[in-house]
């Protein structure tokens, strides 16, 4: 075969995004080996997270040189990660479906471009304005409003009582904002799928007498199913990788699990930039290697949900454009 | 003409509506009560982002922002638009060459196996938390490789996170392109390189640059990656010796502001941090509007 240097050079950029990806998951690895040893499996299922004495000698635990006391766990982080992102999925999937589908079928063909837009342009508000908003607007809402309403007239189911603890920020605040940033990915994929069916499969629907409600709920839906689960998967892998937003108003909740939708909480992303600085003071180096760790779990979480999400939509939906 | 007249005449009166049709209208118009309510709530939220950050972000605008650096360097922005300029001009020239010829090989050539992996691959990249990408490069680049907090580390892990989408949207830019103009220039005995740059390229010019506004879009908004990469200074950089500075210390960035100073008690470092958000948000929503606008065009 002839040598093209040409094809061989655009080969090689193109494998640097392998090769990156590669070299992320293989460093945390080799970064994080001595952590993984030291910690066990238990990491994933202790509640405590105790950098141990910082200015003590170090002790040799399991062969290796750790501070005294030091024991990791990150099932608070966890937890916090998956049931902030469980219950922004919760509120967003019924406000993404309505919005899409309303954008498909209520609004007129004219403005339609410039309110998909603007549902389009959520997704790119970045991150850190999102947990502006949180501490700014957000926040304050839920601490002297929603909360005490919430625990007055829903705080005999358990989760839900403890209005005003933490005055506005923790689990409720970090899903909510969690939501708002995930809304914009359901509902332009659904959006794109509904004006995907068939006119055929709509007008025989209205031709049984059907109401337009009943149209798009009853005949559309069912045939964009697939396609909206993989939106909602795709979505939940970016709001449990979401770092800045949920840091800002979640209010850091450390060894301890949430008890109510106001407790403070930590997610993985959100606990390893705010303890980086700590972890540094840790003469063993210990501490930065546990949160490689840490950062391997997050990695491996989205992976999975990522590859769902690829699954279900790589089976998805195939029809004609809707003229 | 008289027939169709006596019928309209003779029109029975509106039938009546089954108790079971007036639950089934009124179903449906709550229905879309519901609808237009969650489209409302998914909008109403982004306008009220961008009063609340306009509002706070223009009362708090004034010169000395763009002639003063951050607290307690001084009153102003200067050293994080300058680093937040340095950073996100530094990123794109790392990811775009490898971005757009990444895209390039997987629109020409990538239409086999090896394509296929390197698209799978640079997908589950995309998937991947920024953060994720900012420790590696905290414990490769700032440590292993002895970088320090400085511009390259983090203008490198923003190239790492913005290189998938590059590379994503210019291979569906060159993939309009039609496959007859790749045959008119193989016709006229041009190489593969003449091909690509000469008439490729050109044909979806306006594509890759919509790429490449949208990456810069990204990397300015962006801030995990940053913290642990760039690190932040107060103080703008060293003039004298500019690319020692930029190589070696630590960065201030806009972003970096709006995070730590919204924290902090005083009502100037809040009107500073929106001051920040509002360059942020002003900068992603003209590019992300400008862009659209401009293929909606098309």
């Amino acid at each position: 075969m002839q040598i093209k240097p040409f094809r061989l050079s655009l080969l090689g950029l193109s494998l640097l995004i392998p090769a990156a990806l590669c070299a992320v998951v293989l460093f945390l690895l080799i970064f994080s080996a001595q952590a993984i040893g030291f910690n066990g499996f238990g990491f994933i299922t202790r509640v405590i997270w105790n950098l141990g004495d910082l200015y003590g000698d170090p002790v040799t635990v399991r062969g290796v040189l750790v501070p005294n006391g030091a024991n990791y766990g990150i099932a608070v982080f966890i937890v916090g990660t998956l049931l902030s992102s469980a219950i922004a999925i919760l509120i967003a999937v019924p406000l993404s479906v309505g919005a899409a589908i309303f954008l498909a079928e209520a609004v007129p063909q004219k403005i339609r471009p410039a309110l998909s837009m603007l549902v389009e342009l959520v997704a790119v508000v970045p991150s850190v304005v999102f947990g502006l908003w949180g501490i700014a607007v957000l926040v304050p809402f839920i601490g002297t409003m929603l909360g005490p309403v919430i625990s007055k007239y829903l705080g005999f189911i358990p989760f839900f009582a403890g209005g005003d603890s933490g005055g506005g920020y923790g689990l409720l605040a970090a899903s909510v904002v969690l939501a708002l940033m995930i809304t914009p990915i359901i509902a332009t994929t659904l959006l794109d799928a509904l004006l995907q069916v068939p006119k055929e499969n709509r007008e025989s629907a209205f031709a049984l007498g059907a109401t337009h409600f009943e149209v798009v709920s009853k005949a559309m839906m069912p045939m964009v199913r697939t396609t909206l689960i993989g939106g909602i998967v795709l979505a939940l892998g970016r709001a449990l990788g979401e770092t800045m937003a949920v840091l800002m108003v979640s209010g850091g909740g450390l060894n301890i699990l949430p008890n109510s939708i106001f407790s403070p909480i930590s997610t993985i992303a959100s606990f390893i930039v705010s303890q980086l600085d700590s972890a540094e003071g840790d003469p063993t180096n210990m501490a930065v290697r546990s949160l490689a760790e840490i950062a391997l779990v997050l990695f491996i979480i989205t992976l999975l949900t990522n590859a769902g999400a690829k699954l279900l939509t790589s089976g998805g939906l195939h029809v004609g454009k809707r003229k | 003409m008289s027939a169709s007249a006596s019928s309209v005449t003779a029109r029975p009166a509106k039938p009546v509506r089954s108790a079971q049709e007036i639950r089934r209208v009124v179903t449906s118009k709550i229905g879309w009560i519901a609808c237009g309510l969650a489209l409302a709530l998914v909008i109403g939220p982004l306008l009220d982002i961008v009063w609340v950050v306009a509002y706070n972000g223009a009362s708090a605008f004034s010169p000395k922002l763009f002639t003063s650096s951050t607290p307690p360097a001084g009153v102003g922005l200067w050293n994080a638009i300058e680093g937040t300029f340095v950073i996100s001009f530094l990123a794109m020239a790392v990811a775009v060459p490898i971005g757009v010829g990444a895209g390039i090989y997987l629109s020409e050539y990538g239409n086999n196996k090896l394509g296929n992996t390197i698209r799978f691959l640079s997908d589950v990249l995309t998937g991947t938390p920024s953060i994720v990408l900012g420790y590696f490069s905290y414990i490769v680049l700032v440590g292993g490789l002895g970088w320090g907090l400085a511009a390259p580390a983090g203008a490198v892990t923003i190239a790492i996170l913005v290189v998938p989408y590059l590379a994503r949207i210019t291979e569906l830019a060159l993939r309009q392109v039609p496959v007859a103009m790749r045959e008119a220039g193989f016709a006229l005995g041009a190489s593969e390189p003449t091909v690509v740059f000469k008439i490729i390229l050109p044909g979806a010019l306006s594509g890759v640059l919509t790429g490449a506004l949208l990456a810069l879009a990204i990397s300015v908004g962006e801030t995990a990656p940053l913290i642990y990469t760039a690190g932040f200074s107060s103080f703008p950089l060293d003039l004298a010796n500019p690319v020692h500075s930029i190589l070696h210390s630590q960065i201030g960035y806009l972003t970096y502001v709006i995070w730590s100073f919204i924290e902090q008690p005083d009502a100037a470092s809040h009107a500073l941090a929106f001051a920040a958000a509002f360059l942020v948000m002003l900068f992603v929503l003209a590019i992300n509007i400008g862009v659209r606008l401009a293929v909606r065009r098309k």
